[in-house]
């Protein structure tokens, strides 16, 4: 791989940058493979990338059905936080945050990681209480978090309504100074380019359709382009879980839905940081492009169509303008959406499963994103060593049945309503 | 938008009404020993079939009653509606 530096940028230059190598191979599929990497997402171009760097599994194939950045990796709104407050989420999403610092040094690609902070808005006392102790529970973990008062968030966000005639009044916010954001398709190009350079074969417009299981161990996966062999897969498929999982006969606490999100015109220099609605689902940062980026709830049932209807959207904004008013005038230039895996308890799942050979990375409902590179760090570890990271060792499948929950919002079994 | 024929409105705009999950989904029976397994079955796990599903919508905005709704999941495309204790094939 040539290494990209301002030098190699200025010399390409002088050819009118023509000559750039490509980022990642094209290469068909090999018989075998030590690992196999089922969904070019994120997480799985990631968790390729660390099972060949820092676990020496070098023979590996991650095969994806459509594109790399297809998928979720390039449909989200880039949010980074670790403003949790189970001590499970807490430690993981952290890690997480922490390897977003030097990220782009390390994969030697610029993910435009932005640690513009983020800010929880609460629009009661009863909420900024809970807030509080959100915080709290932060610092004993040894997370930043602070508190802020309605004027200090007004030195923040002075365009909020804070008129005597705001419907949801702001009393003050939980303020993550690190969170931020990273450009989504940086992320997963930085990961192919960065594990094809580790000799990975990234097989693109290959679908899996089915697995070759005998005796309760793996022995080779179908696909659209023929039989592969392998004694250890990884799923990484986000939205499509059940429906592979079906062909392993496992059935699992997961539903698929749709969520939205939608940029408007881009307009100059208005909003910071990443800025969350307390009183709603309603979320919103400004790209570099100067976009504003906003997104908000589910679309409220089962769904695999990687679109939405309208109603969602029009609630969304209706809230962002409730808290913006200036946004009414914007034109909006898009809106799109992806395919969640909604995990019962609103926790993800990195496993392995009662098939011998076959490790579960799902569950990661709206926030899969900022988890990028500790999923991809700690499935990786789960992989090759056939037991959990530390990190991932409280996100076990049978916490359904033991009753070890992670459920930060309490909201229960009702994906839809988070 | 969706437009879905509530059995007993007739056809009424997706904002009327809320979604209530999977309808297969059963409670084990009262009055006989339930395994743990059937308790994780009934509370978490979950088919999530690609294509066609059988749910439950409530018309919260008309006449908030329950039924179910066969839809697609792959295209919204929604195939019928049924009263709660109709036969649903
Ligand atoms: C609108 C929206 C906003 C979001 N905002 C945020 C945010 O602000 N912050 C955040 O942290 N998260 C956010 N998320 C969630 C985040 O995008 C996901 O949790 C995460 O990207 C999922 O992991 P992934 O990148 O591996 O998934 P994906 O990119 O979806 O990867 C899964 C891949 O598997 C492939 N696949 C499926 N079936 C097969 C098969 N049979 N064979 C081969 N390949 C297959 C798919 O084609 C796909 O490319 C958002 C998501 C959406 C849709
Ligand atoms: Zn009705």
């Amino acid at each position: 791989m040539k290494k990209y530096s301002v030098f190699s940028l200025i010399k390409n230059a002088f050819n009118k940058h023509q000559d750039w190598d490509v980022a990642w191979r094209d290469p068909e599929p090999k018989k075998e493979y030590d690992a196999i990497i089922i969904g070019g997402g994120g997480h799985g171009l990631a968790t390729a990338y660390y099972l060949a760097k820092e676990y020496e599994i070098k023979n590996i194939a991650i095969l994806e059905k459509g594109w790399i950045g297809g998928g979720n990796i390039g449909r989200n709104t880039t949010i980074l936080r670790s403003n949790y407050m189970h001590d499970a989420n807490n430690l993981f999403y952290d890690h997480g945050m922490q390897m977003w610092k030097d990220l782009s040094q390390e994969l030697n690609y610029n993910v435009m990681y932005s640690p513009r902070g983020i800010l929880n808005l609460a629009h009661s006392d009863a909420q900024l209480n809970a807030y509080s102790r959100r915080g709290n529970s932060m610092r004993l973990n040894g997370i930043e978090a602070s508190l802020l008062g309605r004027e200090e968030v007004r030195k923040i966000i002075p365009f909020a309504d804070f008129t005597d005639n705001a419907r949801f009044p702001i009393f003050g916010g939980l303020m993550q100074s690190i969170g931020g954001t990273a450009r989504h398709d940086a992320v997963a190009w930085g990961y192919a380019r960065a594990a094809d350079d580790l000799g990975v074969d990234i097989i693109q417009h290959c679908e899996v359709t089915g697995f070759d299981i005998v005796n309760g161990s793996v022995q080779g996966v179908q696909t659209s382009r023929g039989f592969i062999k392998t004694n250890k897969i990884g799923l990484c498929v986000a939205g499509s879980t059940s429906i592979l999982a079906e062909k392993l006969n496992m059935s699992l606490p997961i539903e698929s839905h749709v969520l939205q999100a939608c940029v408007s015109e881009p307009v100059k220099p208005l909003l910071d940081g990443v800025v969350t609605f307390g009183a709603g689902h309603f979320y919103c940062s400004q790209s570099d492009k100067g976009e504003m980026v906003m997104g908000g709830d589910l679309d409220g049932y089962n769904s695999y169509a990687q679109r939405g209807n309208l109603p969602t959207i029009q609630h969304v904004l209706t809230e962002g303008v409730a808290l913006f008013p200036n946004l009414s005038r914007l034109k909006m230039l898009r809106s799109w959406g992806g395919i969640m895996d909604m995990s019962m308890d609103g926790s993800p799942i990195i496993d392995k499963t009662h098939i011998e050979g076959v490790y579960l990375n799902c569950g990661w409902c709206y926030g899969g994103f900022k988890a990028t590179p500790v999923s991809g760090l700690t499935f990786a570890h789960t992989i090759a060593t056939g037991e959990p990271h530390k990190l991932n060792a409280p996100f076990k499948l049978d916490r359904f049945h033991t009753g070890h929950l992670i459920d930060e919002k309490g909201l229960g079994t009702k994906t839809w309503i988070s | 938008m969706l437009e879905i024929k509530c059995p007993y409105c007739g056809r009424r705009s997706q904002n009327e009404f809320s979604y209530g999950g999977d309808a297969t989904v059963k409670r084990p029976k009262l009055n006989k020993d339930i395994s743990d397994g059937e308790w994780d079955e009934f509370i978490y796990y979950r088919k999530n079939p690609r294509g066609i599903h059988l749910e439950l919508w409530h018309h919260t905005s008309g006449c908030r009653q329950w039924f179910k709704v066969k839809r697609d999941t792959s295209t919204h495309e929604i195939v019928k509606t049924f009263m709660i204790e109709e036969e649903s094939q």
